[in-house]
């Protein structure tokens, strides 16, 4: 039994690398979490706070924010509307995430009454640039909170990285498309269009992320 | 020249894995119910760049978004009426401003007491 599984892992690690992701994300979808606590509190409605930033890129709580509902609402649950929420919270003497994140439970329930509070902390957000390429980090934790009981219902974390290397043109070409693109990416902040990727994988992968709610139609497979 | 081969190889067999991959994780995600049109965009044009992103031009871009969502027949999705109530009370028109809040209201019940918090507002 032991020989077998061990025989299993040395085949793994001799994988290509992408290989090896394609197993790990197929499991991922196979062995799903223990949602009995998410299923018994049932929660319709879910507010979404501003990400905790622990980055550099000052960027990272409002890019990711501004992911979050989609993914969320499309697996069937009433999203309140991010900004409207984080505006009448600065109107309220909570100047960022920070704060937010400290207002009890009971009085979120008792101003805006979501079934529970996603608190999101962002490890990681930005772009590195290693000489002839770029490298692209989100890391994001979640934690689903029920206001009526305080129970933590889901956990989740995400680790998404992106590099980008080009192929051919010689090494001149590749030295001169690394400038460039570094130009780019600078100004364009590419570490958004990451963050819709892993807020998508975070909160809707099957076993993984958040069961379905209560719009949620029947699957259209 | 022969190693560019070699590596042009090795760069297709990545493509090939990579489309697996993808095709693995789309057997996991369906498609959208909601016409998201807009929406998530203008949450992050505002906060990085708020000079494109006036609460005219997003009014104007919703309003868009409204009529596709129509043409589609798909429901616009939530928050989507209450961001853009609150567009229409920066530039101080109360009566579209409260029109959507209610229709946030009317569509998704779960936000009645965060709408009813800004209609006593308006009044």
């Amino acid at each position: 039994m032991i020989f077998s599984n061990f025989k299993k892992v040395t085949l793994l690690t001799t994988f290509n690398f992408f290989l090896g992701t394609t197993f790990f994300l197929l499991l991922g979808c196979a062995t799903p979490k223990n949602y009995d606590k998410f299923r018994a509190a049932n929660p319709k409605s879910i507010l979404v706070l501003p990400p905790k930033n622990q980055s550099t890129d000052v960027r990272g709580t409002y890019s990711f924010l501004s992911t979050v509902t989609m993914p969320i609402a499309e697996k069937g649950f009433y999203v309140f509307p991010v900004s409207v929420v984080d505006q009448m919270m600065k109107e309220n003497g909570l100047p960022s995430a920070n704060e937010m994140h400290e207002v009890s439970l009971k009085k979120i329930k008792e101003i805006i009454n979501p079934d529970a509070v996603l608190y999101i902390n962002l490890e990681q957000y930005g772009t590195k640039f290693v000489v002839i390429q770029s490298q692209t980090t989100v890391v994001a934790s979640g934690k689903l909170v029920s206001t009526a009981s305080g129970q933590v219902l889901w956990e989740g974390r995400i680790e998404k990285v992106v590099a980008s290397s080009n192929g051919g043109g010689g090494l001149g070409g590749l030295l001169v498309s690394a400038m460039v693109s570094q130009a780019i990416n600078s100004s364009v902040d590419y570490a958004h269009d990451v963050s819709i990727i892993a807020s998508q994988e975070l909160f809707m992968t099957e076993g993984q992320g958040l069961v379905n709610g209560p719009y949620k139609t029947v699957s259209t497979k | 020249m022969h190693s560019n081969f070699k590596n042009s190889h090795k760069f297709s067999f990545k493509i090939i894995i990579l489309l697996t991959l993808f095709t693995a994780l789309g057997s996991c995600v369906s498609s959208t119910k909601y016409y998201w049109g807009e929406y998530e965009n203008i949450l992050y044009t505002q906060s990085k760049d708020p000079g494109k992103s006036t609460p005219e031009i997003q009014i104007e871009k919703m309003q868009a978004d409204i009529q596709k969502a129509a043409s589609k027949n798909q429901p616009l999705p939530p928050g989507f009426y209450a961001h853009l109530g609150s567009q229409y009370l920066e530039i101080g028109k109360a009566q579209e401003a409260r029109q959507y809040f209610t229709a946030e209201k009317r569509a998704f019940p779960e936000s009645t007491m965060l709408m009813d918090r800004f209609l006593k507002k308006i009044k």
